[in-house]
């Protein structure tokens, strides 16, 4: 069996990198913000929030594309503000891919940016403001030095978990050849047809090296964060 | 520079309610576990606002609840020594060292780094991670960190409780000299009166979220009040002297007042003042010269007030020269030798009554 890829599976693996990278990209900053919000602030709604977060984990991905589906649709609410007022079509495209991976990997990233700023003892922020450090000062110089590696780990999580999104982004933005079909849905594509189950294998095994990858990558920031934190 | 702090605060489960003002020197504020100390020095850094009141060190206002002013804790300048040490764990020894200075964008002062650095014994420690250091280590790097920020006040939470009694002994000469050397206040908390007795200038009493005493050391130490909080074997005198330099059989002649008594042998300079920690009940009464007696301090004194209770025990307070003291005795001793407010007696002190940990620089 010939495990290099052809051009048709190129493809696949190289929109699935790209959908996954922006995905990611565009998820950080609102990951960073409602992470830094569930880790530290307490406010009215936060329940609501974590729940809202988690979603994804829980449902079926099905009920996500649809959800997905209905917003962002060319009928949707959303989707017509977007192509109204700036042009912007999601659905079917790989811009709605991203979404739907930014979407699902979201409580990922979430979960271990979150872990990493609770690691972060608050006190000595409050040490570093008695040595004469403004808040702005004390959270580049404190807090985010000692969070990053714990960030990264996130970001790389959410990252994988883009990689094999399946269901949502199947639902939301069907599975066109260069266009939405990622590594899963170019998967799921070859085992349709006959004699596609090698292109198929092929996938496979391109698809768990690059979990095992980032899963691995994700572990050593993690461990980074952990020995940042303790001094070691 | 004066610290005047007049603040109450309520939490759900107590109150703090704390009225003091100190000079500059160092501050002892004692009190048992859970009394509130860290929290009245959180508010004096400005990591806790209280709900009431005003805090000025000097002329500046750190907080004033009726003009509404509080000053974040970086524009207070307060240098402080963290119980639990809050060394910056992603940065090293010397980084954790330089950082205020480098926040506040100061000149380097290689001189008074490299000072404080021998001092606290650090040099061997420069290139080390945080969490390599025992914790002896990290008080002394958090000490060194609060004085390399160039503080106009110094907090210090209970800063040598993880420290050897060997690592207490080098380090307290320093607080010594920083507290003769430096326009600096400083407030040193400590549930035990016998670490700071031998530095404080001053002391503040507190139970239960308030301050039940304060005043300068000598004060406190010779009020019987302060016995109720402190515990009878606390309180007694705080004798200022200099030696004579007469030595002689281990023990060491020094003036106190218009006496003169024997202490174990002082090392160190000959004419340095001294502070001596007397306890009250070392003390024993006479009211003829004693003859025959081991004791080799007589001092001639005059009571000056008889407190006391309920129970066996009564306080003395006596005056030897310009000095006070108080002498517990029985309820009964006070009858016996027919002691007033007046009467004129002798104190007697035991020599090997007065431990080395008694006598502090003055």
């Amino acid at each position: 069996m010939d495990l290099g890829l052809g051009p048709a599976e190129w493809e696949a693996v190289r929109l699935s990198l790209w959908v996954s990278m922006w995905a990611t990209l565009a998820s950080l900053p609102f990951g960073l913000l409602v992470a830094f919000a569930l880790a530290r602030w307490r406010f009215p709604g936060r329940a609501l929030l974590n729940g809202l977060v988690h979603l994804p984990l829980i449902l079926p991905p099905v009920v996500t594309g649809y959800l997905l589906l209905s917003l962002f649709g060319r009928r949707g609410p959303l989707g017509q503000i977007l192509e109204q007022s700036f042009g912007i079509t999601i659905a079917f495209q790989w811009t709605g891919a991203a979404l739907a991976a930014a979407i699902m990997g979201f409580p990922l990233m979430v979960r271990a940016m979150r872990l990493a700023i609770e690691a972060v003892d608050p006190k000595l922020e409050e040490a570093a403001a008695t040595l004469g450090a403004s808040r702005i000062t004390i959270f580049l110089t404190v807090t985010l030095p000692l969070v990053l590696p714990g960030l990264i780990a996130g970001a790389i999580l959410g990252f994988a978990k883009a990689l094999g999104e399946f269901g949502a982004t199947i639902t939301f933005v069907s599975n066109i050849p260069g266009q939405t079909q990622t590594l899963p849905s170019a998967i799921y594509a070859f085992l349709q047809v006959p004699g596609g189950e090698n292109a198929a294998l092929r996938l496979v095994v391109a698809s768990i090296a690059l979990a095992m990858l980032a899963l691995a990558l994700s572990e050593w920031f993690a461990k980074a964060a952990a020995n940042r934190v303790a001094g070691r | 520079m004066n610290l005047s702090v007049d603040i109450r605060h309520s939490f759900s489960e107590f109150t703090l309610n704390a009225g003091f003002d100190v000079p500059n020197g160092i501050t002892g504020l004692i009190g048992p576990s859970g009394s509130g100390k860290t929290t009245l020095i959180n508010a004096i850094a400005g990591i806790l606002r209280p709900d009431h009141g005003r805090i000025n060190l000097g002329e500046c206002q750190f907080f004033n609840e009726r003009i509404g002013t509080c000053l974040t804790p970086q524009a207070r300048k307060v240098g402080y020594v963290f119980q639990d040490y809050r060394l910056f764990p992603h940065l090293n020894v010397a980084k954790n060292l330089d950082y205020g200075r480098w926040i506040r964008g100061l000149p380097n002062d290689t001189a008074k780094r490299s000072r404080t650095v021998e001092l606290l014994g650090l040099e061997h420690l420069l290139g080390r991670r945080i969490g390599s250091l025992s914790g002896g280590e990290k008080a002394r790097v958090g000490i060194a960190r609060a004085l390399l920020s160039n503080p106009q006040l110094l907090l210090m939470d209970e800063p040598l409780a993880a420290l050897d009694a060997d690592r207490k002994k080098e380090i307290l000469p320093y607080l010594e000299r920083l507290r003769d050397e430096a326009e600096l206040p400083i407030i040193y908390v400590s549930h035990a009166l016998d670490e700071v007795i031998r530095l404080a200038t001053s002391l503040v009493i507190m139970k239960d979220g308030t301050v039940k005493m304060s005043g300068a050391a000598k004060d406190v130490i010779c009020n019987a009040d302060s016995a109720t909080f402190l515990g009878a074997d606390a309180v007694g005198a705080l004798l200022s002297g200099t030696p004579t330099g007469l030595v002689a059989d281990g023990l060491s002649e020094i003036t106190v007042s218009s006496a003169k008594i024997w202490v174990p042998e002082i090392s160190g300079d000959p004419s340095r003042k001294l502070r001596i920690r007397v306890r009250a009940n070392d003390i024993i009464l006479s009211r003829k010269p004693p003859e025959g007696l081991s004791a080799l301090n007589v001092l001639p004194a005059k009571v000056t007030r008889i407190s006391g209770g309920m129970d066996a025990a009564r306080m003395v307070q006596l005056s030897v020269g310009d000095e006070l003291m108080l002498a517990q005795l029985t309820a009964r001793s006070v009858h016996a030798l027919e002691l007033d407010k007046g009467t004129d007696c002798f104190a007697i002190l035991k020599s090997v009554a007065v431990s080395h940990n008694d006598i502090g620089g003055g």
